[in-house]
């Protein structure tokens, strides 16, 4: 075992490393990544940490197709004609992108990698609840993605991810079917998790950790897993009414036959709202850590975030019809959704507020996981402002089902979610790899993704405003401008996501070893080894303190720094 | 609590604690359950309000008694279940799986009925589809309604029917451990959980058996 | 207009400038707080930079106040834009009495408008300026949407069913018409124009272009030629085998079923579609489907004929015409708004008020 100075003491909330001599940093001897080998050893592990750095492929993989995709459409729509593929192709190049992104990246990112391998860590515990049930969950993943998959290779889907009838039901030519099951049985992925990350949080914590000393990140986690068990299901019966209408002519969503399309639209967006929110809570909890552990101090406002999150949860379920406000739902209906939508916009803000007052005295290190927590916070102020915009009845009559739209979300989910996920996969890559990266380098990252995102989707808000519709594939000519500079932050965008799948993989082979706890962080997961052993802690801790207590934080010394 | 139990798993540190939370697991899944059955009720209350008197009519031509045979079939493949975890906390082993048995059993005479519900509305055409036919009411004779009625029937009663299969799986995975005395007074708790997801698949049934079977039958009006 | 970089479309009507000024609003108030986030998230990392490496931060937690003040400050600003927008949305959504009606009817990929003069157009439409234009649309096949972005209007065109929105166009000039619900292969091309014309521009354009008889003289026609009136408008002596349709719309109907509705656009298209859907109370449901035989452009045309008989309630033949059938609820629902079946009839047949038992 590595020669851990922490496992003896009980009181392993907070650790004092004392600064190692110079040339004794090295990975410990035995440690998760190294206990088996083999492929084996892999795909059947139970261990939460393996699972996680398997879906971390998955996702990654993901992650570039849905990319690759965006390249398409954005290269495509750099001239108003349509002349890189025919509208068909476009269709479905459009609607592979949102399938992909949301099921099979955004939704699994931060809580099956990052999700799967802290939570056990920061509650001082072994593994989660069910691991078996866990690793099915990746496997279920990669079913679903299985068929999603194979509908790409025959032509793709060209429903946008979106599905509405009846289009989707009784006029698409497409592998309707194929893809709605793959989303459907990646579905199950989703509540496996979700369920596992439940009890684990109720059942599973070290012996005086108390709800109100979890880290944040963890009652971010719980608060998406309530939304995964509790949404995730009725868009799995909403894909399979859609498949069996297309199977068995069913009328349940063909105005023909007796049916209403806008049921589907209800059906659909009572998941696919709180959906967003599976996607941003989990970045937030990261942001959470983050700011805390560059700033070295407590949040401000704990339990206000804490509450906030689950505040998000409850609230996200009951403003799904703010997706309908020109499908004809009567004025009434719409002026209850646009007022709950407002509601759900406050704790978010006051998060922002939370973390900004974080900041003020704190003991702030620009490494690249706060630059990433910093732009997050920015542009998810701008992304949730447009949010409230939209949510405004008379504004979004004009803008929605148009490039304001398509803005909006993209800079909560790539100016936030994904900024999020890069600023957690940085800040606990040491942990994960027991490796350092190089720092300039991942700055220098983090600037280009910030410059290429706003250059990319800051134009939309723009032709959105003069009407530009989504999901266009060609468009009049006066909308050119604004879409070549968008085409150019998508290639600078590019560049920018290709630099940290390059210098982590290097860092596997060449990278510093990291130590215990390179950042100075306080947290259960920064007291035992980088990489971890297998069985997480070699004795269980026993916490007497807050969370984020740094009134006698870990000194740093000089060798594990990382600038 | 015996830390060296045999069925101990390593990442929990007693029984009792990995009870709960095998507990606690299943009552999560049984939530998703509820709202995955809660889109269907969803389309049945929606088309229900709309075309009151073509579902009236649909709901009558259901045959009644299959579906009260039915529900105390389902009732008593509850009580045996129950029983049958009773007999686990009584340490008696071949009673926990004679009770596995019979609730399995009365499982399958579930579904032969319903089977045979399923024979007889094809029979008649009542099936959605290109040859639905129905004789549909004077105050509604559009057949669109009645089939939308049919569509949602055979969607709930089908995913019930689905979810009774797999408990019918599950149930057989207890068999061997059980008749291998792997259930104690000290340690059941696959059985609780899986009595759970019967118990839920048997409410669910009382939930359609009136909404679907049972508001036609007004008696005279 | 288009050489610069602009930022706003053109604002051609009067719901566009209600829906600039929430823009205008909207765009000061994030600005604020987006630059007042940044600001601070700059000040603070500079100021507050870690001068040794293990400093720590400050132990305070956050006061009360402060927590409450900005969660009340959005709260509060939040609600103002929501009301806001709430009125200038019933304002786009609430079409003046005197709005001209003219339909749509959205299929892929392409829109097919009728003026209420009988024009028809495809992919444009003129309308006059300083008129409030009311839309009532449709569709063949898929959602579509209705998007005139010079008017910050839009409204989803349904199958099966008619929606409707409306404007008052302020300028002359030609402005961009896009369908916004995606609908299938042509969807970026199911464009056109919505060209605004000054009054006496307009009124020459109608009688130049292919001259029409007006939509309610082709209902008419229609009403004939579908031999509507053989139940609808029976001869002297004959019984009405269908209720009266004058004065129907706009006025209350019992159905067989004892539910009761008043008669708006949908209902009429769907008694000519689906007429068992919706039997009238007193009525036999003997009335055949058109599905399949009229357009949906001759929809429009024999809803304007119905809608045109509103305009003078209790036209047609004498009531004595109507004694003879038992449940001659035809009347009495048809005109009366809210009445229940009247009582004094002979009870023979089943009446509204207590429908026939559903067919056992």
């Amino acid at each position: 075992m590595s020669a851990n100075p922490n496992a003896t003491t009980p009181d392993t909330a907070r650790t004092s490393v004392t600064a190692p001599a110079t040339s004794d940093l090295a990975l410990p001897r035995e440690n998760y990544l190294n206990a088996q080998y083999g492929l084996r050893s892999w795909l059947l592990t139970r261990d939460h940490k393996r699972i996680a750095i398997l879906y971390l492929i998955s996702v990654t993989a993901f992650f570039f197709l849905g990319g690759f995709f965006a390249l398409l459409i954005r290269l495509e729509l750099l001239t108003p004609e349509g002349d890189l593929v025919g509208p068909d192709t476009y269709n479905r190049l459009f609607t592979m992108h949102g399938i992909v992104m949301v099921f099979f990246f955004l939704i699994p990112s931060i809580p099956a990698t990052l999700g799967n391998f802290l939570l056990p860590l920061m509650i001082g515990a072994k593994d989660l609840a069910f691991p078996k049930v866990n690793l099915g969950s990746w496997y279920v993943y990669n079913l679903g993605a299985l068929f999603t998959l194979w509908s790409i290779l025959h032509g793709g889907v060209d429903t946008g991810w979106t599905f509405y009838t009846p289009f989707s039901t009784t006029y698409s030519n497409t592998y309707v079917i194929t893809a709605a099951l793959g989303i459907f049985v990646a579905g199950f992925s989703s509540i496996m998790t979700g369920l596992n990350f439940i009890v684990t949080v109720h059942r599973m914590r070290a012996p005086g950790l108390t709800w109100f000393r979890l880290p944040l990140f963890v009652w971010s986690m719980y608060a998406t897993s309530l939304i995964m068990i509790l949404g995730t299901p009725v868009i799995a019966i909403t894909l399979l009414l859609v498949a069996a209408e297309r199977t068995l002519h069913l009328g349940i969503f063909d105005p023909a036959l007796g049916g209403d399309p806008i049921l589907f639209q209800h059906l659909f967006w009572f998941y696919s709202h709180p959906a967003v929110y599976i996607m941003v809570l989990p970045g937030m909890g990261v942001v959470s850590e983050l700011v805390a552990a560059f700033s070295r101090r407590r949040i401000v406002g704990y339990r206000v975030v804490a509450f906030a999150s689950v505040a998000i949860a409850i609230l996200g379920f009951l403003v799904w019809g703010h997706h309908m406000f020109v499908t004809g739902q009567s004025l009434y209906t719409a002026t209850i959704f646009s007022v709950l939508s407002m509601l759900v916009a406050i704790p978010s803000a006051v998060k922002v507020f939370n973390w900004t007052a974080t900041l003020y005295g704190g003991a702030i290190s620009l490494e690249t996981p706060m630059l990433y927590a910093l732009g997050f916070i920015g542009l998810f102020t701008i992304g949730g402002l447009t949010g409230t915009m939209v949510a405004t009845l008379g504004f979004d009559v004009h803008v929605h089902d148009t490039y304001f739209i398509v803005a909006h979300f993209h800079y909560i989910m790539v100016g936030g979610t994904i900024m999020a996920y890069m600023g957690g996969m940085h800040y606990w890559w040491p942990k994960i790899s027991g490796r350092l990266y190089p720092s300039f380098l991942s700055k220098l990252s983090a600037l280009i993704i910030f410059v290429g995102f706003n250059l990319t989707f800051f134009p939309q808000f723009i032709l959105g405003y003069l009407g530009m519709p989504r999901r266009y594939w060609s468009y009049p000519p006066e909308f050119q401008v604004l879409n070549v500079l968008s085409t150019a932050g998508a290639s600078i965008l590019g560049i920018g996501y290709i630099l940290p799948l390059c210098y982590f993989a290097w860092s596997m082979r060449y990278g510093k070893a990291a130590g215990d706890n390179p950042w100075g962080a306080v947290g259960l997961e920064w007291t035992t080894a980088s990489p971890p052993p297998t069985h997480n802690f070699d004795v269980t801790p026993i916490v007497t303190h807050e969370a984020y207590d740094y009134g006698q934080a870990p000194v740093l010394g000089e060798e594990a720094r990382v600038v | 609590m015996s830390s060296t139990h045999s069925a101990l798993q390593h990442h929990f540190d007693t029984l009792d604690q990995q009870r709960e939370a095998s507990t606690f697991g299943m009552w999560c899944f049984l939530v998703t359950e509820i709202m995955f059955f809660g889109g269907l009720f969803t389309a049945y209350v929606v088309y229900r309000l709309r075309y009151q008197a073509a579902f009236e009519a649909a709901s009558n031509s259901l045959l009644t008694w299959a579906g009260a045979v039915n529900t105390a079939v389902l009732i008593c493949s509850s009580l045996t279940m129950a029983l049958a975890i009773r007999s686990a906390q009584l340490d008696r082993r071949k009673a926990i799986v004679w009770f596995l048995l019979v609730t399995m059993l009365l499982g399958a005479t579930f579904l032969g009925i319903k089977a045979f519900e399923y024979t007889t509305e094809f029979r008649e055409h009542h099936y959605p589809g290109p040859s639905f036919h129905f004789d549909a009411p004077p105050a509604d004779p559009n057949p669109h309604h009645a089939e939308m009625f049919f569509a949602i029937y055979f969607c709930m009663t089908g995913l019930h029917a689905a979810h009774m299969l797999i408990g019918l799986g599950l149930l057989s995975s207890l068999l061997a451990p059980a008749w291998k005395g792997r259930y104690t007074p000290e340690w059941h708790n696959p059985l609780e959980c899986i009595g759970l997801y019967w118990h839920f698949v048997d409410i669910v049934w009382i939930f359609l058996l009136p909404l679907l079977y049972l508001f036609g039958a007004h008696g005279t009006k | 207009m288009r050489q610069d970089l602009p930022l706003f479309p053109a604002a051609a009507s009067t719901g566009a400038h209600q829906v600039d000024a929430i823009t205008y609003v909207w765009l000061v108030v994030a600005a604020f707080f987006s630059l007042l986030i940044a600001g601070l998230i700059l000040y603070f990392m500079t100021r507050y930079r870690r001068r040794t490496p293990d400093g720590v931060g400050a132990a305070t937690g956050s006061p009360l106040l402060l927590e409450v003040a900005w969660s009340a400050i959005p709260l509060a600003i939040t609600l103002v834009m929501f009301a806001w927008g709430a009125r200038v949305f019933f304002y786009i959504y609430r079409p003046p009495s005197n709005a001209v009606e003219y339909f749509a009817v959205g299929k892929q990929w392409m829109w097919k408008f009728q003026h209420p003069e009988g024009n028809r157009e495809i992919d444009e439409l003129h309308v006059p300026v300083g008129q409030p234009v009311k839309m009532i649309m449709t569709s063949e096949d898929v959602i579509h949407s209705f998007y005139v972005p010079a008017f910050r209007m839009k409204q989803d065109v349904l199958p099966g069913r008619y929606t409707t929105t409306w404007f008052q166009a302020d300028r002359p000039g030609t402005y961009h018409l896009f369908c916004a619900e995606y609908c299938g292969t042509e969807h970026s091309r199911m464009i056109g124009s919505i060209v605004v014309m000054e009054p006496t521009d307009y009124q020459a354009w109608l009688s130049g272009a292919a001259p029409g008889q007006s939509i309610v003289a082709s209902g008419a026609q229609l009403f004939e030629s579908l031999a509507c009136n053989t139940c609808h408008r029976p001869g002297p002596g004959m019984a009405a085998r269908g209720p009266r349709l004058e004065g129907l719309f706009g006025h209350q109907v019992v159905l067989a079923d004892g539910r009761s509705l008043v008669a708006n656009e949908d209902y009429l298209r769907e008694s000519i579609v689906a007429p068992a859907a919706k039997v009238v109370a007193g009525y036999q449901p003997i009335m055949p489907t058109f599905q399949g035989q009229v357009t949906e452009e001759q929809l429009v045309e024999l809803i304007a004929y119905v809608k045109s008989l509103s305009a003078t309630p209790g036209d047609g033949t004498p009531v004595s015409a109507e004694a003879s059938r038992a449940g001659a609820a035809a009347t009495g629902p048809a005109i009366a708004p809210g009445a229940t079946a009247p009582t004094s009839r002979a009870p023979a047949t089943p009446t509204a008020a207590n429908p026939a038992p559903p067919g056992r």
